[in-house]
């Protein structure tokens, strides 16, 4: 029998918070609040995340926040900010509107790919941390950046699997898996390009602690039943990594006794 | 006088307060931040702010979006 606790019931933490679920989840490019709603609940996902804007001059705008369900820890995040200053003041903002420290640390560096700004990313976050932020930095998938990170103070780090909204999978399992071994303590967050289940259960298995995505549930064809998907894909890959998987080898193995066999 | 708001310029009353502002605008209170000359406004602030010419506001709010996405 195994001892260790099963995957639904340990938790994770990010700073002080923990969460029994490993799945965070996005609230953009849903089709409708409704079915944004119906996939955030089948995730069983704790914690999503927004993205703060400017509200329209011109129009009214939807009271966003209203459909999300309030037992939902809020993460905001500075997605399409392209320098510190603009992720440092869009920080300051959510935290004044949401009353929490915690953020999403986004910077971009190109619109082509949505690579991080790696040099603007780490000098935001040392900022944001002596500010008394829970920095949560989306970063290359780099072991000394995720150590320089660290350092900062960041609460986790968020390496990529692949480009944002690309759904290609995890695209350097050794970089996660080196990042894994190296940093042991640390909270590592797999965030941007899963496309599918299986992606979600590899990137558990090498060893994440959670993944956050928005693409892959909200641009599926069901939205809500493949985050049910996810939920389990998460739960499984979690499991893997915990009961350490078998060595690979070239030949085959028998599984069967050779002797006795009716010849 | 002349305001920003959002990067927009505005003609707006001599010695607005920003409340009225907020009002004017329809916004909801409590969903919202915002920012005066740079540095974040606190909410227990804003009652007593009353606008200035050449100030430059900038009012945010939250939309959908776990990576850069405008809709919603």
């Amino acid at each position: 029998m195994s001892t260790a606790a099963p995957a639904q019931t340990e938790t994770f933490k990010i700073g002080d918070r923990a969460f029994k679920s490993r799945l965070i989840i996005g609230t953009g490019k849903y089709r409708t609040f409704a079915e944004m709603k119906a996939a955030h609940e089948a995730s069983g996902a704790e914690m999503v995340t927004v993205a703060v804007r400017r509200v329209p001059l011109d129009r009214s705008s939807e009271s966003f926040l209203d459909h999300l369900n309030p037992a939902l820890q809020i993460l905001p995040n500075t997605a399409g900010c392209y320098t510190a200053d603009e992720a440092i003041r869009t920080a300051r903002l959510a935290r004044e509107a949401l009353q929490t420290d915690l953020i999403k640390l986004e910077v971009i560096g190109d619109q082509t790919t949505l690579f991080p700004d790696n040099e603007q990313t780490l000098e935001a976050a040392r900022i944001l941390v002596q500010e008394g932020f829970v920095v949560l930095p989306y970063f290359s998938d780099d072991l000394i950046m995720a150590k320089k990170l660290l350092d900062a103070g960041c609460a986790a780090v968020m390496p990529l699997a692949a480009p944002i909204g690309s759904g290609l999978g995890v695209q350097n399992p050794a970089n996660l898996r080196i990042m894994r071994e190296q940093l042991p303590d640390a909270t590592i967050i797999v965030d941007a390009g899963v496309g599918t289940a299986s992606d979600a259960a590899i990137a558990m298995e090498l060893g994440a602690d959670a993944v956050l995505m928005n693409t892959a549930i909200a641009e599926a064809q069901d939205s809500a039943r493949m985050a049910h998907a996810m939920k389990l894909a998460i739960q499984a890959g979690r499991l893997a990594y915990q009961a350490g998987r078998m060595s690979k080898r070239l030949y085959a193995s028998a599984s069967s006794p050779i002797s006795g066999v009716v010849r | 006088m002349q305001i920003q708001v959002n990067g927009e310029s505005q003609e707006v009353s001599d010695g607005l307060q920003l409340l009225e502002l907020i009002s004017d605008l329809k916004l909801r209170a409590d969903q919202i931040a915002i920012e005066l000359n740079h540095e974040v406004l606190r909410r227990t602030a804003w009652p007593a702010t009353t606008l200035q010419p050449g100030d430059r506001v900038e009012i945010v709010h939250f939309v959908g979006g776990g990576f850069l996405s405008d809709k919603l």
